[in-house]
C-alpha cells in the first residue's frame, strides 16, 4: 500500500459524493413522519429489532415533542442506537416488518426517526443513561466494537467498573472503522463511545492483549471478561499475484476512508473488487465516489446468490458499477514494472446443480474460458477470518468447526465460566445491532454470575404480551 | 345536475354555502371575491358602534401535521366605520343581485340602537339581518353577543325590536353556551325570528406556551378565552342544529354552522335539517376557493343519490334523531376482522382490552398472530372499528335472533322496577 494514485476528480467532488445518503430529517418531516406511525401494540418492528427497542414508543415520543425520552427509549434497548439508525439494514428489520409498509407500500423511516431522537440528545448535551451505585466489582472487555460497548454499557448501569481494551487508535471498532463513510462518520461512533465513556467505563485504546498485556494479565484483573475481539484479516485469494502493489484489502481500503483524507486514499482508474457481500458493496460504491472510472465486481456465482442485501445491490446498480457475474480470478497480473497489478486473469464458470436443501447452485469453471480484465486496482472483498489462533490461546475456551466461539445463548457465557463473547466472534459475523444485543445479554449473564441476581434489560428478549390460544387449520 | 338553489326564510340564494359572519367576510372587495369564486351567500362582519381590538388574536390546536384542527378567537365586531360598512354593502348588493348579503349586527341593548341600525342597513338593499346574540368574547362582557342569546327573554326581546324596525328577514344566531340549546331558539321564533343560525363560537382557552407558561393567544403577557371554531366543533353543533330542527316550536329554516369544511360536512348539516350553512374556519384556513369543491362534490352526492335538489335532503335525517329511551335494546351487532386485510398493528386489540370489552384476545392463524374477535363477549360498542387504521377490514356484523325491537321507554312502562337497573 505504498503508492497512492491521484483521483481524476478533484477533492470538493469527493466530499460531495461523499455526503450522506440519509440525510437528517428535518423538524417538519420528522413531526409528519412521527405522526404517520399507527402506534402498533405488540408492535412488528419491534419484534422486529434484534434489541427489541420499542420502536412505536420513541416515535410517539418523537411526536409528543419528548426528544430526550425518545432517545433515552432507544439507548436503553441499545447503546449504539444512533449508530444503528444510520447502518442497520432497516428494509429487512424494524422498516420491513412496518405494517404500513403492508398497508401503504411506504414503511415509516423508522431509521431516520431514530437518528432524529439520538442526534438530539448528542446535540444537546444531555445523557439519558446513568451509571449504578459502584458495586465493588470488575469486568475487562476485549474489543470497543459494538458488542463491546453494549456489554460495557449495560455493566456499567449495573455499577462494575469496567475497562475496555482496544488496539486501535480509537474505540468503536467497526463503526469507527468499517462503515461506509456516505453512511455514517467516525464522529458518530465516536459520540457514542463518549457516551459510554461519561458512564466511568475505562477505555484504554492502542492496547492489544498479547501484546500490551497478556491474556492472564487480563484475567487476573478482573471478576469477568467479555470478549467482543470481532472477526480477523480478509480472507485470502490464494491466488498468484495477490501480494503485487495495487491489491487491496476491502476493510483496510475502508478504514482509509473513514480519515477523509481523500489524497492518501488510494484508487484506481480501472477497480475490480472480488466479492459480493455488503462489504464489498461498500468498496465498489466508494471506489467509484472516488473517482475510478470504471469500478467491476467479480463474484463466481450470480446476482442471485450474491449474499449482499438487495438494497445494497440496487446502491451498487444506481453507481453505474460493472457486475461480472459467474467471473472466478485465477490471477493478478502484473505490469510491464513486475510490481503492480495491471490485470486480472479471470475464468468463467456454470451452475452445475441446485443444492436441494439450501436452493443454492454449484458454480464451476468452464475450461478454456480464461481472459484478462486490464484494471489498476484489485480490492479483496471476501469476508473476514475468525481469530482462531488468538482465541486458542484462552484456556477452556471452546469454537465451533467454523471458528466461532461456543456460548450459552441466554448468559453468552463461554466453557470458561469467567469469559463471555458477543458479536462477530460468536455468531461469525453479522450486524451491528446484533453484536448491540449480545453485548446486553452478556452483562446480564455476567451479573448473573457475579452476582446471582437476575436483571432484565429493556428489550432483551421479544417482549411477551398476552398468551396466544392456536387455532390449527 | 342537481339544482343547488335554497330559499332561506325568503332570501333567495344560488347555493347553500354562505359565509359565516366573521374575517373573510370583513369588507366588500372580500365578499365580491368570495361571490366570485362561488359562495353563494355571505354574512357581514358584525357592524356594531366600531370598537378596538388586540394583538394577538388568534390560536389553534393542530393534530401532528394537521394544522387547525380548531380555532379560537377574541376579536371583536368590525373594526370598520358603520358609514364605510354601510357604503360598501350598497354596493356589493348592486354588483351581486342574484347572491345572498345579511348582515351581522350587534349593538348596546337599546330598543332605538336597534331600531336605527336595522333601517339604515335595509336602506342598502341587503336582504336579511342576522342578530349576534352569540359572540362569547369581549362583547359579552359589554352585555352584547352571548349575553343576549344566554337569556332566553332578552333573545326574545330584541328579537322583536329588530322586527319592528324592519320588514328584513331576521335571523337569530345563538350561543352554543347554554346548557340547553332549545330555550333561547324557541326564545329567538317567540320574538319573530324568520330564522335561525348556529351555532357561533365555544367559550375556549387553546393552551399554554410552555415555555412562557402564557395560554395562547398572547397579548402582551396575559390571555382571556376566546370563541372555538374549526372542524373540531362539528358535532358540537350538529347537535344542536338537530335538536332544533326536531322541535316543533322551532319552526323556521336553520342555517347550520360549525366546523364545515366540505361538501361532506355541508349534506350532514343540511340532512339534519340546516337550510344553509355558514363557513369560516375552513375560508381563513384555505381561502374561498374551497366552496368549488363544495359545490361540485355537494351536486355529484346528489346525482349519485338521486336527488334533484339540495332541497331534498334537508331534514332527511332528522326522524332519525331520537332520545335514548327510544332506540332498540335488541339490536346486537359484533365486529369481525377480516384477516386478509388485517396489518396486525393490533390497535383494536389493546383498544378493546384497556378501552373496551376485553373481548379482542391473539389467535395463531397459519403461523401468524392475529387478534380476532369473541363474538360472545363482543358488545358492538364499535371502538376496533373506530381505530382500525385499514378501510373494510373491521366490519360490524348485525346478529339478528328474530328478537322484536324493544325499547328502554317500554321496557320501563311494562316493567317499572326495571328503572332502577342500569
Amino acid at each position: 500500500m505504498s503508492t497512492t494514485h491521484d483521483s481524476p476528480i478533484n477533492l470538493a467532488q469527493i466530499e460531495r459524493n461523499f455526503r450522506e445518503i440519509a440525510p437528517p430529517l428535518t423538524e417538519a418531516e420528522a413531526i409528519m413522519e412521527s405522526h404517520r406511525c399507527v402506534y402498533c401494540y405488540d408492535a412488528p418492528c419491534t419484534r422486529a429489532c434484534p434489541t427489541h427497542i420499542d420502536v412505536p414508543a420513541f416515535i410517539k415520543k418523537i411526536a409528543s415533542g419528548n426528544l430526550i425520552g425518545s432517545a433515552r427509549v432507544i439507548f436503553e434497548a441499545n447503546p449504539i442506537g444512533a449508530s444503528c439508525a444510520r447502518v442497520c439494514p432497516v428494509d429487512v428489520l424494524c422498516e420491513g416488518a412496518c405494517v404500513e409498509k403492508t398497508l401503504m407500500a411506504k414503511p415509516i423511516e423508522i431509521g431516520r426517526l431514530q437518528r432524529y431522537a439520538t442526534d438530539a440528545v448528542f446535540t444537546r448535551g444531555r445523557d439519558v443513561l446513568k451509571a449504578g451505585a459502584p458495586n465493588g466489582k470488575s469486568v475487562g472487555i476485549v474489543g470497543s466494537g459494538p458488542a463491546g460497548l453494549s456489554c460495557a454499557t449495560y455493566l456499567a448501569r449495573l455499577g462494575y467498573a469496567v475497562r475496555i481494551y482496544e488496539r486501535k487508535p480509537l474505540a468503536g471498532g467497526m463503526d469507527t472503522y468499517g462503515m461506509a463513510e456516505y453512511k455514517m462518520t467516525q464522529r458518530v461512533s465516536q459520540e457514542e463511545v463518549a457516551q459510554v465513556a461519561r458512564l466511568g467505563v475505562e477505555i484504554k485504546t492502542n492496547t492489544e492483549i498479547g501484546r500490551d498485556i497478556q491474556l492472564d494479565e487480563l484475567a487476573g484483573a478482573h471478576d469477568a471478561v467479555f470478549l467482543g475481539v470481532g472477526l480477523g484479516a480478509t480472507s485470502r485469494l490464494n491466488i498468484p499475484g495477490e501480494q503485487l502493489e495495487g491489491v487491496y484489502d476491502a476493510l483496510d481500503f475502508i478504514e482509509r476512508i473513514k480519515t477523509r483524507d481523500w489524497a492518501s486514499v488510494p484508487i484506481g482508474r480501472t477497480v475490480a473488487v472480488i466479492g459480493a457481500g455488503n462489504t464489498a458493496i461498500d468498496a465498489v460504491t466508494q471506489a467509484r465516489r472516488l473517482g475510478a472510472k470504471r469500478v467491476l465486481m467479480i463474484y463466481r456465482r450470480t446476482d442471485r446468490e450474491m449474499p449482499a442485501y438487495e438494497y445494497e445491490y440496487e446502491l451498487a446498480k444506481r453507481d453505474a458499477v460493472e457486475f461480472w457475474w459467474q467471473t472466478a480470478p485465477v490471477e493478478i497480473v502484473a505490469g510491464a514494472d513486475g510490481t503492480r497489478a495491471a490485470a486480472l486473469r479471470c475464468v468463467r464458470t456454470e451452475a452445475v446443480e441446485t443444492d436441494a436443501a439450501s436452493g443454492r447452485r454449484s458454480f464451476r469453471t468452464i475450461a478454456g474460458s480464461e481472459f484478462e480484465i486490464p484494471v489498476d486496482m484489485v480490492i479483496k472483498a471476501l469476508g473476514q477470518q475468525k481469530m482462531v489462533d488468538w482465541l486458542s490461546q484462552i484456556a477452556k475456551l471452546k469454537l465451533d468447526d467454523a471458528g466461532r466461539v461456543t456460548v450459552n445463548p441466554e448468559t453468552m457465557q463461554t466453557a470458561n465460566p469467567k469469559f463471555f463473547a458477543g458479536g462477530d466472534c460468536v455468531n461469525g459475523g453479522r450486524e451491528a445491532v446484533d453484536a448491540a444485543q449480545a453485548g446486553k445479554l452478556a452483562a446480564q449473564g455476567i451479573h448473573l454470575h457475579l452476582s446471582g441476581e437476575r436483571v432484565e434489560f429493556a428489550g432483551a428478549r421479544v417482549p411477551l404480551h398476552e398468551e396466544t390460544s392456536e387455532i390449527k387449520h | 345536475m342537481a339544482d343547488l338553489k335554497v330559499n332561506f326564510a325568503g332570501i333567495e340564494s344560488p347555493n347553500p354555502f354562505w359565509l359565516a359572519s366573521a374575517p373573510p367576510t370583513n369588507m366588500g372587495s372580500m365578499v365580491e371575491r368570495a361571490f366570485d369564486a362561488g359562495w353563494g351567500g355571505a354574512v357581514w362582519k358584525t357592524l356594531g358602534e366600531p370598537i378596538r381590538n388586540v394583538c394577538s388574536r388568534l390560536a389553534s390546536i393542530d393534530q401532528g401535521p394537521q394544522r387547525m384542527l380548531g380555532l379560537n378567537n377574541i376579536e371583536l365586531i368590525t373594526d370598520r366605520s358603520l358609514e364605510v360598512n354601510l357604503k360598501e354593502i350598497r354596493e356589493c348588493k348592486r354588483k351581486y343581485p342574484k347572491h345572498a348579503l345579511i348582515i351581522s349586527l350587534m349593538v348596546e341593548s337599546k330598543r332605538e340602537a336597534w331600531h336605527e341600525i336595522a333601517k339604515q342597513v335595509e336602506d342598502t338593499g341587503a336582504d336579511g339581518v342576522e342578530l349576534n346574540f352569540g359572540c362569547p368574547h369581549g362583547m359579552s362582557e359589554r352585555g352584547m353577543g352571548a349575553a343576549m342569546g344566554q337569556v332566553p327573554e332578552y333573545t326574545c326581546m330584541v328579537t322583536e325590536w329588530v322586527k319592528e324596525a324592519t320588514s328584513l328577514p331576521v335571523i337569530v344566531k345563538l350561543t352554543p353556551n347554554v346548557t340547553n340549546i332549545t330555550p333561547p331558539g324557541r326564545a329567538a321564533v317567540r320574538g319573530g325570528a324568520d330564522a335561525v343560525s348556529l351555532i357561533n363560537t365555544i367559550n375556549s382557552v387553546m393552551g399554554v406556551d410552555l415555555d412562557t407558561l402564557v395560554p395562547h393567544p398572547n397579548v402582551n403577557g396575559m390571555a382571556a378565552h376566546g370563541g372555538y371554531c374549526g372542524p373540531a366543533v362539528k358535532p358540537i353543533a350538529l347537535n344542536m342544529v338537530s335538536e332544533l330542527a326536531r322541535d316543533a316550536e322551532v319552526n323556521v329554516p336553520i342555517s347550520g354552522i360549525g366546523g364545515i369544511g366540505t361538501w361532506r360536512d355541508a349534506a350532514e348539516f343540511l340532512l339534519l335539517g340546516a337550510t344553509t350553512v355558514q363557513v369560516c374556519t375552513a375560508v381563513m384556513h384555505y381561502g374561498y376557493r374551497i366552496v368549488e369543491d363544495m359545490i361540485d362534490g355537494l351536486s355529484n352526492y346528489l346525482d349519485d343519490k338521486g336527488f334533484h335538489s339540495v332541497n331534498d335532503i334537508i331534514g332527511l335525517s332528522v326522524p332519525r334523531v331520537t332520545d335514548w329511551g327510544n332506540l332498540d335494546l335488541n339490536y346486537k351487532t359484533v365486529a369481525r376482522i377480516d384477516h386478509q386485510k388485517c396489518i396486525q398493528c393490533n390497535l383494536c386489540h389493546i383498544a378493546c382490552e384497556d378501552g373496551a370489552h376485553q373481548c379482542i384476545p391473539f389467535t395463531e392463524i397459519d403461523g401468524k398472530r392475529f387478534p380476532v374477535v369473541d363474538e360472545h363477549e363482543c358488545v358492538g360498542c364499535n371502538l376496533c372499528y373506530l381505530v382500525c387504521p385499514v378501510p373494510g377490514c373491521i366490519s360490524m356484523v348485525r346478529l339478528d335472533d328474530g328478537s322484536r325491537p324493544l325499547t328502554w321507554r317500554e321496557l320501563t312502562t311494562r316493567e317499572p322496577e326495571t328503572m332502577t337497573a342500569d
